[in-house]
């Protein structure tokens, strides 16, 4: 919304202050105002009323014409000028040789065979509108030679403040509530707004008017007749102009001066249309022809104005085409009301269509501005057009009332939530320049909220709490520490785990974490052939693309490592983030934190890299938990896991997650030839595993004893849980120290470090062990390497 | 013999000269000094000479077979030294000038920015809370004085998922779980409640270099007894002093949030310019960071704390945008689109 000094300056002096100064103050107190700030007319100079004394067709141009000019100076000034509306005895805007407009400065010119020694200027020329049709037509009775900026208002500072900053503010919505707003900053008195006096007319008849719907708070409307002005005073087009309206016709730019003054939306219908205003609802949807031409889709939602039973308006938004003004209009119904803030912007989102007067209707608009806008109305259309006569008496139904807002609080209530003095004098005065009602007594305060903040605005102590500190300035706050007493405070052990998951993998096995989205992107998910699994879907997704949630963030980060096939030969990349695993017996969705890691190598075959895997999650339970993991075969369910290795991974019995390698049809689209592994395991299950932490065990002074036993064994499980079985505290070390593949057999030679803490061991003690692990295992069918 | 013993040591002296291998001096010394060598087969000799000549015999082949012994000695000391230089000689240049290859591993810029930000509110005393990413409607709106009709659901676009539940547009989601969380010790012990609350949010927007559907926010709040305006801008100001490490000027603005009153927006003084205006903060000295305010009594209430008896302030900084503004990186697709050319430079930053 774009706000004029000038006009904020009508209802509030502001002579002798520094005015950048007050608007970057109405920023750091009200609302944000944009940085570039409109100094209209700062480039104009030199432009003065003239009269145009005759008019001289030009001897080689159609377009041009050879003008003498009064310019108030004594002498007729030659022009040559190409407007289309030039005649004998306009009056235009005439910049003089001398004139600065924009980057030009006015000298004598030749154009066409003769000199013009001056230019008559369009008001778009002047920059008070964009229209360039022709000159500027001046009929106000003033003086040749007069300075153009005495008498129209083109000089103004004009300053733009987001819509956004002023959605819980509906008193913002015009310009005398801006002014209120600066009064206060600048400790001035507000003007009071001048208006007709509307008793005047009360023996005058009413309009047929009634609401039918609650959703219309207030009615409020005028019969007028007469207005024989069809264009506005310069002024009030100079205003409406640098507020971002353009001037349409007298009538029509009287209402919208109206809104950009007091923010009160108002709306003229052609009385022979409307003898019988009705606010309703239809049962029924239709179709509404607005005044823009465009046929619109009503409900039954919608609030409408209509005329007994045919719809003339919506309710806040737009007139209809029917009833608008129209050229042989002579009584018009002059409308200003209020409406149910929620209704408006509900239709404005049905109807896709946003106006002026709806954008303040949603802001809840106090009820109590309907009269006056009216009165306001009638005043500044009689100063225009003092033929314009008001034929029927104010009438107004008030059918819902807001309640009046009281507040009691005191000065220890203030002194805590700021926490710092603000003395009651200065609360007192802050308040009643807002316009609040306030009784002080001692340290405690009575406070009657004005109508304009207390359609929602401000309901509670704290609402006055902003009050007081946006006019007293946070820049002005003495700031502090808090006086709170101390505990400690204990880390959340998910939270310490992660960040120790990270940081392991991170520094140790130089992996890179990436984040991706929630949701499984179908596109990628099927270009690497993995299926979209069902899952919970988002029902307003504007990209049909991501409707599903992901079970899992292995197929994310298979595409991720895709994309980064050009980064290097082998790396490995890791997330902790969500994953959701269908609805749980509330309906809520049962939403898991993973980790997941998957490595990626050109160089290193399969089974390596799925090993070095292996080896990092045994690293994170080892030094996270100090505990083991245990590793099982597991089936695979979804359609990236490769059917033999895939393993179900445990500590302390408790499932984690799963390790495998990628099923070729998947991996062969990420690359032909490269080996890619994936581990998905859950934080929180991980995270609740107890930490057995470190058991140090004193070592022994006595020599070990190592003993080398070589089984044919397809793999290492059974030989481990024999050696467990064997329960034999004397067993330092366990390690595989060959395999060996002979033909279809393989062999694996396990290496047992016995030793004693109190004495040296003997062989045949040892051995004694070894012969206990060889029975197990022969019993299972796993022999001794002969 | 006395001659004989003259010229071994003369022939010993040139043979010795011509040496230059451990090995060829080694053969040297079996050959004279050995049992079957020149010096040991003429002292074999002496048994012939007379008593006279004996003695003075044997002091003379003691003499050249010390003569000797030392020049070998000499001779492997002048050859070990040889062969060390010559070791060394053939030692190449190694060249450090060529770059290493690191092989660093990287973290996301958002959890070093989280890092950072979490360190600093520890060191406050402020505990740090994980909450889901799927939320209900109570905790995300209902709870924060955001009623069903009201147009600050219009200013967040939220995916909403088929079962009610949404993805959360804002971390103050967890507001209410933090304080049913502390309520009691507040209460009954008057611990203090200081917590922040790192997490991830989305709009269901359409994305660009500077938006994205998905991105992180940090919650901040403290409630106590007496928390006021005062200690609201103290806070944010230490906060953001330590995350930039520089003394950072902060003003407030009044901003409309309905789960805070007054609500604010927190301005910084430009981080490139120093406040002098700059085309980053387009030319106005300052920069939107971060919203925050005096928590609403009725969202205080919802979590089961008198507003009466108690006051707090609520902030949510946008790590994002933070993680943007420290690192200078410009298209804010680039966290989430999992490219290693960009997300592998964040080796680590404490």
């Amino acid at each position: 919304m774009f706000l004029s000094m000038n006009w904020i300056s009508d209802f509030v002096d502001l002579s002798g202050l520094d005015k950048l100064d007050l608007i970057h103050r109405f920023s750091l107190s009200t609302a944000e105002v944009e940085n570039e700030i409109f100094f209209k007319g700062s480039d104009i100079s030199g432009v003065v009323v003239a009269e145009i004394k005759s008019v001289e067709n030009h001897p080689e141009s159609e377009k041009l014409h050879l003008l003498k000019v009064d310019a108030g100076d004594g002498n007729l000034t030659d022009v040559v000028c190409g407007a289309p509306n030039v005649r004998a005895g306009m009056k235009t805007a005439f910049a003089k040789v001398g004139a600065k407009i924009g980057d030009i400065t006015i000298a004598p010119r030749p154009l066409a065979g003769y000199i013009s020694n001056g230019m008559c200027c369009s008001e778009k020329e002047i920059g008070i509108s964009d229209d360039h049709s022709g000159i500027m037509e001046i009929t106000d009775d003033i003086p040749n030679g007069t300075d153009l900026k005495s008498v129209y208002q083109i000089d103004d500072i004009v300053f733009e403040v987001d819509n956004k900053s002023l959605t819980n503010r509906p008193d913002l919505w015009g310009h005398y509530g801006i002014a209120r707003e600066f009064a206060a900053l600048a400790g001035r008195p507000l003007k009071e707004l001048e208006t007709a006096d509307l008793k005047q007319y009360d023996a005058l008849p009413g309009v047929d008017m009634k609401i039918e719907d609650k959703l219309c708070l207030r009615y409020s409307c005028l019969q007028v007749e007469n207005i024989h002005t069809t264009v506005s005073p310069v002024n009030m087009r100079i205003r409406l102009y640098y507020c971002g309206m353009r001037a349409i016709n007298f009538l029509a730019d009287l209402t919208n001066y109206l809104m950009l003054e007091m923010g009160q939306p108002m709306h003229a219908f052609d009385s022979r249309k409307v003898e019988k205003i009705r606010i309703k609802r239809f049962d029924k949807p239709f179709v509404f022809r607005t005044l823009d031409g465009v046929d619109r889709n009503i409900d039954e939602n919608t609030l409408m104005i209509c005329n007994g039973d045919t719809p003339v308006a919506i309710a806040g938004i737009m007139g209809g085409l029917d009833s608008e003004i129209v050229e042989d209009t002579t009584t018009l119904t002059l409308e200003s009301a209020t409406f149910d803030a929620a209704s408006v912007r509900k239709s404005t989102v049905r109807l896709a269509h946003r106006t002026d007067a709806s954008m303040r209707y949603e802001k809840s608009l106090d009820p109590e501005m309907t009269v006056p806008a009216i009165a306001r109305f009638v005043k500044l259309m009689q100063d225009t057009d003092k033929d314009a006569v008001v034929v029927s008496s104010l009438t107004d139904e008030y059918a819902v009332r807001y309640d009046t807002v009281k507040l009691d609080f005191d000065l220890d209530f203030i002194d805590k939530y700021t926490g710092i003095k603000i003395d009651a004098g200065t609360i007192e005065h802050t308040l009643k320049s807002l316009g609040f009602a306030v009784t002080a007594d001692g340290g405690s305060f009575s406070v009657t909220v004005p109508s304009w903040r207390a359609t929602k605005d401000v309901t509670i102590k704290a609402d006055i709490v902003e009050e007081i500190t946006r006019i007293y300035g946070y820049d002005n706050f003495a700031v502090h520490t808090a006086k709170a007493p101390l505990y400690p405070v204990r880390p959340e052990q998910e939270k310490t785990d992660e960040d120790k998951i990270k940081d392991i993998l991170v520094k140790r096995f130089s992996l890179h974490e990436l984040h991706s989205y929630i949701w499984a992107y179908y596109d990628e998910y099927r270009s690497l052939g993995i299926e979209i699994e069902d899952n919970v879907k988002l029902i307003n997704a504007t990209n049909p693309n991501i409707e599903t949630i992901r079970k899992s963030i292995v197929p994310t980060q298979l595409c991720q490592v895709r994309s980064n096939l050009n980064y290097a030969s082998d790396f490995g990349v890791f997330e902790i983030g969500r994953t959701v695993d269908g609805l749980d017996e509330n309906s809520l969705c049962r939403e898991s934190k993973k980790l997941c890691v998957t490595l990626f190598s050109k160089t290193k075959t399969l089974e390596a890299l799925y090993f070095e895997l292996s080896r990092i999650l045994s690293v994170l339970s080892s030094e996270i938990k100090h505990k083991p993991l245990e590793f099982k075969k597991a089936d695979a369910v979804h359609s990236y896991e490769h059917p033999i290795n895939l393993n179900s991974v445990y500590a302390d019995g408790v499932y984690l997650g799963k390790i495998g390698i990628v099923h070729p049809s998947v991996s062969k689209k990420i690359d032909r030839k490269a080996s890619v592994v994936f581990a998905e395991i859950d934080v929180k299950a991980f995270s609740e595993i107890a930490d057995a932490g470190i058991v140090y065990r004193e070592p022994s002074r006595f020599p070990e004893i190592e003993v080398d036993l070589s089984f044919v064994s397809d793999t290492f499980a059974p030989i481990g849980s024999a050696i467990k079985a064997a329960d034999c505290p004397l067993i330092q070390k366990v390690e595989v120290v060959d395999t060996y593949r002979d033909g279809g057999t393989k062999s694996i030679t396990t290496r047992l470090t016995f030793s004693h803490p109190e004495k040296t061991l003997k062989r045949e003690e040892v051995m004694s062990v070894a012969d206990k692990i060889i029975e197990t295992l022969a019993a299972e069918n796993i022999p001794l390497k002969k | 013999m006395k001659e004989k013993l003259e010229a071994i040591r003369v022939k010993a002296q040139q043979e010795l000269a011509s040496i230059t291998e451990q090995a060829q001096l080694e053969n040297f010394r079996v050959a004279v000094l050995g049992k079957k060598g020149e010096l040991t087969s003429i002292l074999k000799a002496m048994g012939s000479l007379s008593a006279e000549e004996r003695p003075v015999m044997g002091q003379l082949a003691n003499e050249v077979r010390a003569f000797i012994e030392e020049k070998i000695q000499e001779k492997s000391n002048q050859l070990k030294e040889f062969e060390l230089k010559r070791e060394i000689e053939s030692t190449p240049l190694f060249d450090i000038s060529v770059p290493a290859n690191l092989n660093c591993g990287s973290y996301h810029p958002i959890t070093l920015v989280q890092r950072q930000c979490e360190a600093i509110f520890k060191s406050m005393g402020f505990t740090v809370e994980d909450y889901g990413e799927i939320v209900t409607d109570y905790e995300c709106f209902e709870s924060l004085n955001i009623p069903k009709d009201h147009p600050a659901r219009d200013m967040q676009d939220t995916y909403y998922l088929e079962n009610g539940q949404l993805l959360k547009t804002q971390t103050s989601a967890a507001q209410n779980a933090i304080y049913k969380k502390y309520k009691d010790a507040l209460v009954n012990d008057g611990v203090p409640i200081k917590a922040i609350f790192p997490g991830r949010c989305f709009r269901n927007e359409a994305t660009d270099a500077c938006h994205e559907n998905t991105f992180f926010q940090m919650e901040g709040v403290m409630v106590d007894r007496d928390i006021s305006i005062s200690n609201l801008i103290y806070f944010m100001k230490t906060m953001l002093s330590e995350v930039f490490r520089k003394d950072i000027k902060v003003r407030l603005r009044p901003g409309f949030f309905p789960f805070v009153e007054p609500g604010f927006e927190l301005d910084i003084s430009c981080l490139i310019c120093g406040g002098e205006g700059c085309p980053s903060c387009k030319h106005s000295g300052w920069l939107e960071l971060c919203p925050c305010g005096m928590i609403h009594p009725q969202v205080l209430k919802e979590g089961g704390i008198d507003p009466e008896k108690y006051t707090g302030f609520a902030f949510g900084l946008g790590l994002t945008r933070l993680a943007m503004m420290k690192y200078g990186i410009k298209d804010i697709r680039d966290l989430n689109s999992g490219s290693l050319k960009s997300l592998s430079q964040f080796t680590d930053d404490e």
